[in-house]
């Protein structure tokens, strides 16, 4: 104790940094054995669903007529496969849930008290969890879709038809891919801070993520434009490097904005939420 | 210091704490008395600025809580034990704790240690018995060095050792010139920590004094009187209007003092053998003074 006895004690504090905020979150995210868990087993099934699809495509290669072959590049099928729709829609599904979690973990415990009661500036917070999710997805992301390129590619380039990064749409495959991971944990931990609580939040994640943006068809005009809205179908318009024509065809610009203005907003939405609700 | 003014908090159409207005001093163990769902918890989390008050003031030395960036060198908390996640160690819990107000790492060890968690600083939180658990948050409240300590019953699952080791701790914050504010529904657990007490019930104040003052107010003062002519006293009593029970030659008095007892008996050359005011205990006062505001009673008394 370094207290003095007589009279008011002097309290002598060093200037508030954001940088603590982003490193005590850090620290509460790798100290929990269940992250290193969650992500290691979504990043295993993400790269194996990528792998065995590449593996089914060597494997059945010669049951192809010459035709399918030859057209095989031409149509866009190794970049299909470098990250298929499946791994996707897992990646997104466990990543919105992985988001929510950073928040609804504090939630479901009482640990957000201790939190705000050792740091009453909230929203900074907030934005610091919005910070390190950020971060660490994306390279989260940038890891398995890295992995997943690598090794689907060389399994079709041994069938002489994988393509490398250099070839036309691949790093838009990759990228959006990347970024995929960090647009859905930012939309989980918007809902999760708004929710609370942790079954509706699973719900809402996966209805947000996953659900609406399967269901929602390019059919009408309001339909479409509600389901070119969602991050998944964003993902789907990037990674498709020849779009068929249809009736209500959009640009990878309009795909790139709509995951950047999830990623805003969801971030805004974090950090407002927690400022006038009691805690 | 903390200076609670007309607070008052509503959940929808509950009152939880109505116009509170008290002032928590430094120097000393100020306990916080009431039973359960009195709005202890509420008022605590008023102060941390946890909750919005829905109408009035709570500052801690001058600001409201709120206002700091940082609060960990400003107030020191324990609100609940459990409110950790159990996943972590108790090292790693405090250490992210410690980064995010920017108190060096070595402050953890140090606080583990203060506890008596040194031992299982590598610990995951989740196999803590509930006293651990309190050491816990003790020593995560500990961490900044603050000059004002908010613990919300605290005693909770220590064992008699842990209980008198925890005194001693608040008992030395105090002196240290520290102002310290333990919340409690035992009376008898403050009895032997706090100087001052603020008793509330029903999210209302009801007393706000030093701990001889409060017990001065045990109104039920009983006189026990021994004598031979123990029926022919305890109808004089009677007629005086005191209540009597009777025992064999002992009578238990209440209404009257034992002065005037010893003056009825000399009138009346009754002889006394025994002559002894009982004070109501703390307990008592505090049974007596809230029994009113008690929310959840047992049995039919309501």
């Amino acid at each position: 104790m370094t207290a003095q006895l007589a009279g008011e004690l002097r309290v002598t504090e060093p200037r508030a940094r954001f940088r603590d905020l982003a490193a005590a979150e850090w620290i509460k995210l790798r100290s929990l054995r269940s992250t290193w868990i969650a992500y290691g087993v979504t990043a295993l099934t993400v790269i194996a669903i990528n792998v065995g699809t590449a593996y089914d495509t060597y494997n059945h290669w010669r049951e192809q007529g010459a035709a399918d072959r030859a057209a095989f590049v031409r149509d866009g099928i190794p970049l299909q496969e470098a990250f298929t729709i499946n791994a996707a829609a897992i990646m997104a599904l466990a990543l919105g849930v992985l988001g929510a979690l950073m928040i609804i973990g504090e939630y479901a415990t009482g640990g957000i008290r201790t939190t705000f009661a050792a740091v009453p500036a909230r929203r900074s917070v907030m934005a610091a969890k919005a910070v390190v999710l950020t971060v660490f997805t994306t390279v989260f992301g940038a890891f398995v879709v890295g992995i997943s390129f690598g090794l689907t590619q060389a399994i079709l380039g041994s069938r002489g038809v994988g393509v490398s990064i250099g070839h036309p749409g691949a790093l838009r495959v990759v990228l959006a891919s990347t970024l995929l991971a960090p647009v859905c944990a930012l939309a989980g931990l918007a809902l999760g801070t708004v929710i609370r609580q942790t079954a509706p939040t699973m719900v809402a994640s996966a209805l947000v993520v996953i659900v609406l943006p399967t269901i929602i068809t390019d059919g009408r005009h309001w339909s479409a434009v509600v389901g070119h809205a969602l991050p998944f179908q964003a993902w789907l318009r990037l990674v498709t490097v020849d779009p068929a024509p249809t009736r209500f065809p959009w640009t990878t610009g309009g795909a790139w904005t709509v995951y950047a203005v999830w990623t805003l907003a969801a971030a805004a939405l974090a950090i407002i939420a927690v400022h006038r609700r009691d805690q | 210091m903390i200076e609670v003014s007309g607070l008052t908090k509503r959940y929808g159409g509950t009152t939880a704490v109505k116009d509170l207005t008290f002032t928590v001093r430094p120097g000393q163990v100020t306990g916080f008395l009431g039973p359960n769902g009195a709005g202890k918890s509420t008022t605590l989390r008023l102060i941390l600025g946890l909750h919005e008050p829905t109408g009035g003031t709570v500052t801690v030395d001058g600001r409201p809580f709120r206002d700091r960036p940082r609060g960990l060198r400003h107030v020191g908390s324990l609100l609940d034990a459990h409110d950790v996640h159990g996943g972590r160690t108790a090292a790693a819990h405090l250490f992210a704790l410690a980064r995010s107000n920017r108190i060096p790492r070595s402050r953890v060890g140090e606080v583990l240690r203060e506890v008596g968690l040194a031992e299982v600083a590598r610990r995951r939180i989740g196999g803590f018995s509930l006293g651990m658990k309190q050491r816990l948050g003790i020593a995560a409240a500990l961490l900044g060095d603050p000059p004002v300590l908010l613990f919300d019953e605290p005693l909770n699952g220590l064992d008699p050792g842990g209980v008198k080791w925890v005194r001693d701790l608040f008992r030395r914050l105090a002196d240290e010139g520290r102002t310290v504010f333990v919340s409690s529904h035992l009376m008898s657990e403050m009895e032997h920590t706090a100087d001052q007490l603020i008793v509330i019930g029903r999210g209302e104040l009801i007393a706000a004094e030093s701990l001889a003052e409060f017990s001065a107010r045990g109104t039920r003062q009983n006189v026990t009187v021994g004598t031979p002519a123990a029926v022919v006293l305890a109808d004089l009593l009677t007629a005086e209007g005191a209540a009597v029970r009777a025992e064999g030659e002992l009578l238990t008095v209440t209404g009257l003092t034992a002065a005037r007892i010893g003056e009825i008996a000399l009138e009346h050359r009754i002889p006394l053998r025994h002559l002894d005011t009982r004070s109501a205990s703390l307990e008592e006062a505090f049974m007596e003074l809230t029994a009113d505001s008690a929310q959840y009673l047992a049995g039919g008394s309501r």
